[in-house]
């Protein structure tokens, strides 16, 4: 990768406050992302190819895809999150902006919130939008579909802090994108349970508030703790190498 | 206290501890577990509604019941790890873990059994169920993550804290039950209330599930042993252990 593309991080010095930090750091991540484009649609081309093999796969029948659009959606969201989780920390590990950031005086969950933030919007963000045109190809009716994004919405940012605990856990290991996975996956499967749940409760005629309230604990609860295991989580990683 | 606290971070102290009270680990868990599964599966009376196959019970029980327990007593040494870096904290995470793995998987597969003639299939997709396979991942995930760090300190307190994370999914574990309430029948033991079932049922369940918590106390004895040996296998004691065969 060549250095240009990699602005440096520009928010030294105990003068600059957590919140202006959190910003740097923020912007510093977009600038990055979006001079590296392909890195943002690899992930949402994934999504796409994955349920595309579904219909192909299974069976095409509107009756099957309407059953388990939703589900299929999810768990190809799930999948996209996850594979791309690498990139996270693994740019900045390279070359050593990841070392800065833990010496900043400002305390590093507040930088991995900004990280994560950065992420879910250019990955979580995007399939939560391109959803309502896949939801269409899987015959799933109006209705489902809006329940369908707004589950998204609220969990694919659980996914993005629980995968930065294991993208931090992972870190320069040999082996990190298997492990990685083999980490996470099972942390995810409560927001992927409860996800699909709300579609098929919506689809049932019930009413969805309880399920997304719960949703939304988890949305809660990852806020509140990711961030403080991802940073526990890198400063180990760091000192490992 | 404090000095019995120092003392339990030094592997030496606890090598020698634990040698003297392995035996009765090991006498008292296979006696009560013994007469546990005995009683159960020979003298207790026939459930009226399952028969006779309830009786994997005295067997599926614990095994779900330590499988839940010992990633507690994981998360609880992985605290202890990070804050206070003892070592026979870490020690015992690791040493436990492969246990925990296969007290899930005989957990589940009990359950299996059991389904097969109660519930007329192997496996369902129930929240319980769901819940013990997810929490089979979580141990094999902190084997795996073990084996990937060569360094062992930084090994250690990355597995703290993934043990850490994964504890969250112990709640989810215990009152999905009540959450979702699909096939699995409630917990069989609940501290404030008296047993649903009869006292000659819930009695050699409770000395199965005893049985089993010291059979796991001294295969953990052991286990840390070997762990400890290989880790301080550079210091003078160990040396001398091995060479006069007692510390």
């Amino acid at each position: 990768m060549n250095a240009e593309a990699r602005p440096v991080v520009r928010l030294a010095g105990n003068s600059v406050g957590a919140l202006a930090a959190m910003k740097g750091v923020f912007v510093r991540d977009m600038k990055v992302a979006f001079r590296q484009r392909q890195d943002l649609l690899n992930p949402l081309l994934f999504f796409v190819m994955v349920v595309t093999l579904f219909p192909l796969g299974v069976s095409p029948e509107v009756s099957f895809l309407r059953e388990a659009g939703a589900g299929i959606l999810w768990v190809a969201a799930l999948l996209s999150v996850l594979l791309s989780l690498d990139h996270l920390f693994r740019h900045d590990f390279d070359d050593g902006t990841l070392e800065q950031l833990v010496l900043q005086p400002q305390p590093l969950f507040l930088l991995i919130l900004a990280k994560t933030l950065v992420h879910w919007m250019l990955t979580g963000l995007p399939l939560v939008i391109l959803t309502p045109v896949l939801g269409v190809m899987m015959h799933l009716d109006g209705n489902s579909i809006g329940i369908l994004c707004l589950t998204l919405l609220i969990g694919t940012p659980v996914l993005s802090l629980i995968g930065a605990i294991g993208a931090a856990l992972t870190l320069g290991l040999r082996s990190a994108g298997v492990l990685l996975s083999l980490l996470i996956i099972p942390l995810y499967i409560p927001v992927l349970i409860f996800g699909t749940g709300t579609v098929a409760a919506a689809a049932e005629g019930a009413t969805v508030g309880a399920y997304l309230a719960l949703l939304g604990a988890f949305l809660v609860l990852a806020l509140t703790l990711a961030p403080f295991a991802a940073a526990a989580a890198l400063k180990i990683s760091l000192s490992n190498g | 206290m404090w000095q019995f606290f120092h003392k339990l971070g030094s592997p030496k102290w606890f090598f020698g501890i634990s040698t003297r009270f392995m035996p009765w680990l090991l006498a008292g868990g296979v006696i009560l577990l013994m007469a546990g599964v005995v009683w159960g599966l020979a003298f207790a009376p026939e459930d009226y509604l399952q028969g006779n196959s309830y009786r994997i019970i005295f067997i599926h029980v614990p095994t779900a019941f330590m499988a839940q327990s010992v990633y507690i007593m994981m998360a609880s040494a992985a605290l202890v790890t990070l804050v206070w870096r003892m070592k026979l904290a870490d020690v015992f995470v690791k040493a436990v873990a492969p246990v925990g793995l296969v007290l899930t998987f005989l957990a589940l597969f009990t359950g299996a059994v059991w389904g097969k003639p109660t519930w007329g299939t192997w496996w369902i997709w129930d929240a319980r169920l769901t819940s013990m396979l997810i929490l089979m991942f979580l141990y094999g995930g902190v084997i795996a993550l073990d084996r990937a760090i060569n360094d062992e300190k930084s090994a250690a307190r990355a597995v703290a804290v993934l043990v850490l994370v994964g504890v969250v999914n112990i709640p989810i574990i215990k009152y999905s039950v009540e959450w979702w309430n699909t096939l699995h029948q409630p917990a069989t033991f609940k501290l404030t209330e008296k047993p649903s079932m009869p006292a000659e049922m819930w009695v050699p369940l409770l000395l199965s599930v005893l049985g089993l918590y010291l059979i796991f106390g001294w295969l953990a004895c052991v286990r840390m042993q070997t762990e400890i040996l290989s880790r301080e296998q550079r210091t003078r004691w160990v040396r001398e252990f091995v060479m006069k065969g007692r510390v």
